[in-house]
């Protein structure tokens, strides 16, 4: 009990918030906290991190502390941080797939997350699960007929399409995902970690549909490790730390000072 | 209202993750309904995909579950056995499977799918719809074999057969209330599905499979609550179209009209009040 107090207690230094008065916002974060309550299986090993309260068998972990922020319209906007900042958690919460415990959040239309992976089968053929996963997402039968032929293209997969899923690579398999989700127009769209995974060619093709989802009325979150994604694909970035937000500017500047923080500057 | 708040109403936004009005959620959840169909119908393909039977075994269990039954009640109970008994069990095993098959599927339906409930908008009330549907497609193809087999035990056919179509609305009907109210309680405790095996077993010896519940049962009030168990009612009006010797009244049928509407109704507005909060406790 000798151990040093939790810092929580100290007052975290937040940045102002991005706001540009002569542009319209279409998403609105306004001080969001998201706490888990876990049971924990095992006992407390250290003294653990200011995040996690014990109480009993009951943990408690606070995945977001207060998150602020406005995107807006034309927006890209690449969110940053370590594993268990709270990324995953903040875009879940956009989209309004996770309630939060307190603060609100406001969009101009409904958000999707880019996750269409949940709704696939792997036992059945990808052409099932083009079908599938586009009804999971809300288009119509006739749509999905519509575009099926450009989302077997974007993916690259036509020699495959009628095979199971199971037998694809992991690359192919993200492809097959995002070309799904990207053949809908969404105003907001949230993507998490997806465009890693592709091959040169995928990627640069990817990025270029990214660019034109944002370039509408509409915003775009990316969720990725790739300092390179972000840039090539971003206008913004924020950086969360913790379950705060850090840093909130031009996705230069941010990754910047994230690269510089995780001791791998960028080259230029 | 903080300053992000007030420029979020300026801007005319709408706040995210709120329940949707029930009118709106159901409008929803009908414009989406071929989700729910088709993920029933793909879920199914590939339960049996690896299996050199494949589907064939949806119709293989069960009839080998009304060989079994048969002989090991037929034998030891052969002093309260009910007359017709082959047809009575058949009806009885193939119907009841279905119903309890809705609710235990239905229960698993948010806690199995968890991925998707976190990864995707949609009505979640189309999964324990799904589920029901996917007992459907089931059993559409054992209840030709279930008529086919009391045909073979010497029923013989008349227009009382159809009366097996409103019957069997009218349990899936119910059977969709149970699943959804099945589905939101397990969210919420878990724990629950360690006890469904022991509902559904109760269930199995209460509702008159192998034997007939309003002529082994003696005392008055326990036998009005078994007779109007809505499983029980189910049966008894399938049997009263298919097999021969066997009635239901007017009563029968409104008070199994009235249990479907219920529970159905009921399973609905119970299941939509958690709508928002899903996401989290799976």
């Amino acid at each position: 009990m000798s151990n040093a107090m939790p810092d929580s207690t100290e007052p975290r230094v937040t940045p102002p918030v991005f706001l540009e008065s002569d542009r319209k916002p279409v998403v609105v974060v306004d001080d969001v906290r998201v706490t888990y309550r876990v049971f924990a299986s095992g006992k407390k090993v250290t003294p653990g991190n200011s995040r996690v309260k014990h109480k009993g068998r009951l943990r408690e972990v606070q995945a977001l502390q207060g998150v602020s922020l406005v995107a807006y319209e034309g927006d890209s906007i690449g969110v940053i941080g370590t594993n268990g900042s709270g990324k995953s958690t903040l875009m879940k919460a956009i989209s309004g797939l996770l309630p939060i415990d307190s603060g609100s959040i406001f969009a101009s239309s409904r958000p999707s997350f880019l996750g269409v992976g949940a709704a696939m089968i792997k036992e059945l053929s990808g052409e099932k699960n083009v079908v599938l996963g586009g009804l999971a997402l809300g288009m119509t039968r006739t749509e999905i007929k519509e575009k099926f032929d450009h989302i077997v293209d974007f993916a690259g997969l036509r020699d495959f399409i009628d095979l199971p899923m199971q037998t694809y690579s992991s690359g192919m398999v993200e492809r097959l995902k995002f070309s799904i989700a990207a053949a809908r127009e969404h105003d907001i769209l949230i993507i998490d970690e997806a465009l890693a995974v592709g091959d040169q060619d995928f990627r640069r093709r990817s990025e270029a549909r990214m660019r034109e989802l944002a370039s509408g009325a509409g915003s775009v979150f990316l969720v990725s490790h790739s300092m390179k994604s972000i840039l090539d694909t971003c206008n913004r970035a924020i950086w969360l730390d913790k379950g705060v937000v850090k840093m909130d500017g031009t996705a230069l500047e941010v990754c910047r000072a994230y690269a510089e923080a995780q001791g791998a500057p960028l080259d230029d | 209202m903080s300053n992000l708040s007030a420029l979020a109403g300026a801007a005319k936004l709408t706040k995210v993750g709120t329940r949707p009005r029930l009118g709106h959620y159901l409008k929803d959840f009908l414009q989406r309904r071929a989700f729910a169909y088709t993920l029933a119908r793909y879920s199914l393909q590939a339960s049996t995909a690896k299996s050199s039977l494949g589907a064939a075994w949806h119709v293989v269990v069960p009839a080998l579950q009304i060989g079994i039954y048969g002989v090991i009640f037929g034998v030891l109970l052969s002093a309260i056995r009910p007359p017709h008994f082959v047809p009575y069990l058949i009806t009885g095993i193939v119907l009841f499977q279905f119903i309890t098959g809705c609710f235990t599927d239905g229960a698993k339906s948010i806690t199995s799918n968890a991925p998707l409930v976190r990864s995707l908008d949609f009505p979640r009330i189309l999964l324990p719809v799904s589920a029901v549907v996917s007992n459907i497609l089931r059993v559409v193809p054992l209840i030709a074999l279930m008529l086919i087999g009391i045909l073979a035990f010497g029923e013989r056919p008349n227009l009382g057969w159809f009366l097996l179509i409103p019957d069997f609305l009218l349990m899936t009907l119910f059977a969709t209330g149970a699943s959804m109210i099945a589905a939101r309680l397990t969210v919420h405790l878990e724990d629950l599905n360690q006890l469904l095996p022991f509902i559904v077993r109760v269930l199995f010896y209460t509702s008159g499979i192998f034997w007939n519940i309003d002529k082994i049962v003696h005392i008055g009030w326990l036998k009005v609550i078994l007779h109007n168990n809505p499983i029980h009612l189910y049966l008894m009006i399938a049997r009263a179209s298919v097999v021969d010797g066997y009635s239901a009244t007017g009563t029968d049928w409104l008070v199994a009209t009235v249990w479907a509407f219920a529970i159905l109704v009921l399973g609905t507005v119970f299941f939509w009040l958690a709508e928002e909060r899903y996401g989290r406790n799976v």
